[in-house]
């Protein structure tokens, strides 16, 4: 069977939170990568593609999906036998519980914590001005949704109840960058059952494969 | 209020509680029945794997891409005055164009496909009903839409359903 084709670059948080299922599922996949600084996501190939010129898209025979969060879903589903399993519940309660981790994780942990990221790390990296007012507002309204956390993970071991899930899947990519990058770390380290869910869950092998590829990435 | 924060630790609305389970999110909320009461009503959903990835990524599109400058707009006209702020006619108009440049794509999608996810209404088009009927029907932005031949037909089509209407009516916005 040809290998399912990722195109976006490994340092892409979306790109990532699509590799990490493609991994924890035990997919072949060819990661093709998409050099954004020079605007590849802008030029008509690739907008035939994805028409928001964005990453990841993904390619399966014929079928051509984009939104990191969709592709995880629907690798998930058709990989449902094969690699981790149940990383979509096994009822339909508890599926939709993991839905509603996934949209918190969408709409409420993903716009604090990506400001965060591209402020901290990223804009002193490409000489572009840091907005403090915004970093402390979006600090503080981080703290706020971690601590609604921090509740939920005294009860339960992951977000969707007993077993690992697409819905702590999809926080990987962010938190990674907020350990390892802002100088924030203390946000999820300075919580007991936050930092024990992020040890658990970054010390998995797909996200240590993850780590390995960025590093021997860099090293070009 | 505490008791709300039981169902909600965000403090939220929506929450559903369907017998002794709770939930929260609105569309984890609309994904749930359309999968629990799959084979009574519209299906939702799509038939096949692929229907089912397609539904999702618009999905995710209306959460990613057009909830956000489509809030902006309906926070700066109907619920600043509410909360006693001016309105940022800046911040509107940069959310006008953000919204612009998603339903341009959307205009083209929609040339080739009757609905966002393929040629059957899905999840994906009711996600879009609530803030739409807002932008068009109390914030004065129905040009967005209206401009836009394939998005209009659209827009039209899905606000006429009968579901829709019902829920329409109640959502007189003071």
């Amino acid at each position: 069977m040809a290998a399912v084709k990722l195109y976006g670059p490994l340092a892409s948080t979306a790109t990532s939170r699509a590799l990490a299922c493609l991994l924890e599922k035990q997919v072949e996949y060819q990661l093709i990568p998409v050099d954004l600084k020079k605007g590849e996501q802008k030029k008509p190939q690739f907008l035939a593609m994805q028409p928001f010129g964005q990453v990841p898209v993904l390619q399966d025979g014929a079928l051509t999906l984009f939104e990191s969060r969709a592709i995880v879903r629907y690798i998930a589903e058709k990989y449902a036998a094969q690699g981790t399993i149940g990383l979509l519940g096994k009822s339909l309660a508890e599926r939709a519980v993991i839905e509603q981790w996934m949209e918190v994780e969408s709409q409420t942990y993903n716009p604090p914590s990506s400001f965060l990221v591209f402020q901290l790390a990223f804009a002193p990296l490409w000489g572009i001005p840091q907005n403090q007012a915004e970093i402390v507002k979006n600090e503080k309204k981080f703290s706020k949704v971690l601590d609604v956390y921090e509740k939920r993970l005294s009860e339960s071991k992951y977000l969707g109840g007993d077993e690992f899930s697409i819905a702590d899947l999809s926080h990987l990519p962010n938190t990674e960058y907020i350990v390892k990058a802002t100088g924030k770390s203390e946000l999820i380290t300075s919580r007991k059952y936050v930092n024990a869910w992020w040890e658990d869950i970054s010390s998995r092998d797909s996200w240590k494969k993850i780590r390995e590829m960025s590093k021997a990435g860099n090293k070009k | 209020k505490p008791q709300h924060l039981a169902l909600n630790p965000f403090g939220q609305i929506p929450v559903i509680q369907d017998g002794d389970f709770t939930l929260f999110e609105s569309r984890a909320i609309a994904k749930y029945l359309a999968k629990k009461y799959m084979g009574q009503g519209t299906d939702l959903l799509g038939s096949t794997l692929t229907e089912r990835a397609l539904v999702e990524q618009w999905c995710e599109v209306e959460g990613q891409s057009f909830r956000g400058p489509a809030f902006s707009i309906i926070e700066q006209i109907l619920l600043a005055p509410i909360l006693g702020d001016s309105r940022d006619e800046e911040a509107v108009k940069i959310s006008v164009e953000k919204v612009g440049k998603v339903l341009d794509v959307y205009e083209e999608r929609l040339s080739k496909s009757k609905y966002l996810a393929g040629d059957f209404f899905s999840l994906a088009d009711l996600q879009h009903l609530p803030y739409t009927h807002y932008l068009v029907n109390a914030c004065g932005k129905g040009d967005l839409i209206s401009s836009r031949k394939h998005v209009k037909e659209w827009w039209e089509d899905i606000s006429s359903r009968p579901a829709w209407k019902k829920v329409a009516e109640k959502m007189k916005f003071k």
